[in-house]
């Protein structure tokens, strides 16, 4: 390896890649096309803001809210833009529901479309041919690798998401939670479940 | 208010820096209109098609490296960014590492 075994006469060289990257911001700085400033923010909300919290708020307020659920189920954009959640790759949301008789999981053979505003930047399973390939292939399999085991009369419905529409999944209100206020609910919901490759959490 | 929701993965949201920086650039040229969101994904669906012909992508080092290389062709095709200036920058931007004493800040020559 280099660089371990002498005090660093220079600055530590990034990776390759991240020199190319260097030199397009450093171009598009030049032209006025970006601003370095921008990119922290950006980068700032995508780490700390923007998180799978936020669709576990829209779930928990739709198994709290009957109207509130009827709603998203109708309109899912209007209503998560209402709660504060718009943006990039959230143009148009489509909330699938789970029942008894039907669990919903989401992919992009695509690329990586992924509701953004309601769940963060996708994981890299999310990302990974595999997943991409496999979740329409075999959904079942691919699910119980994620531990999860359906009954065998529940079908499985794969959503494709595109650039145009983003799903996401309302999973299915665990029992033993009455009475719970939504941000008690909230921590119940994963981000798995939401994708559909999980369950929420069971209470202890 | 409870706020201390663990989620079911730790992984933080960019495994690399550059990663994190490739990303914004994007989002920042599609904030100012620079290409519409679903031309990007056609572009970066090819890419990814392209680079998991031979093996499989993880989605993750690999995944930006496909991500980069779509920015890169974008902004060539555009004018915005010729592969030429690219290079050039790119190797400015190495010498620079490479000759700054550590701990000092590195920059550039404005050009």
């Amino acid at each position: 390896m280099p660089h371990d075994d002498h005090d660093h006469p220079h600055a530590l060289l990034p990776p390759e890649p991240a020199l190319r990257v260097k030199a397009l911001e450093t171009i598009l700085t030049r032209k006025g096309l970006i601003d370095p400033a921008a990119l922290d923010e950006i980068i700032d909300t995508y780490q700390n803001k923007i998180g799978p919290k936020n669709g576990a708020r829209v779930v928990a307020k739709a198994w709290a809210d009957p109207e509130f659920k009827q709603a998203l189920l109708q309109d899912a954009t209007a209503v998560v833009a209402d709660l504060g959640y718009y943006g990039r790759q959230g143009e148009h949301m489509v909330v699938v529901e789970n029942t008894p008789e039907q669990h919903n999981m989401v992919v992009c053979t695509l690329c990586s479309c992924y509701p953004w505003p309601l769940l963060g930047i996708p994981p890299g399973w999310y990302k990974s041919d595999a997943y991409r390939a496999r979740a329409v292939r075999e959904p079942r399999k691919v699910l119980s690798e994620f531990g999860v085991s359906l009954p065998k009369d529940t079908s499985v419905r794969v959503w494709d998401s595109t650039a145009e529409i983003r799903y996401l999944v309302l999973p299915m209100r665990p029992g033993r939670t009455e009475g719970l206020s939504e941000d008690e609910l909230a921590v119940l919901v994963t981000r798995d479940s939401m994708i559909g490759t999980g369950l929420p959490r069971v209470r202890s | 208010m409870t706020d201390c929701i663990i989620h079911s993965a730790p992984e933080p949201v960019f495994a690399e820096p550059w990663h994190a920086q490739v990303f914004a650039v994007t989002v920042a040229l599609n904030e100012v209109g620079r290409f519409a969101w679903p031309d990007w994904a056609v572009r970066f669906s090819d890419t990814l098609k392209r680079h998991g012909l031979n093996r499989d992508l993880d989605g993750g080092d690999d995944y930006f490296h496909a991500w980069l290389e779509t920015l890169e062709d974008l902004l060539a095709d555009q004018g915005e960014a010729a592969p030429e200036d690219v290079t050039r920058l790119q190797s400015a931007w190495e010498n620079a590492y490479l000759t700054t004493p550590h701990g000092q800040p590195v920059r550039i020559s404005p050009t």
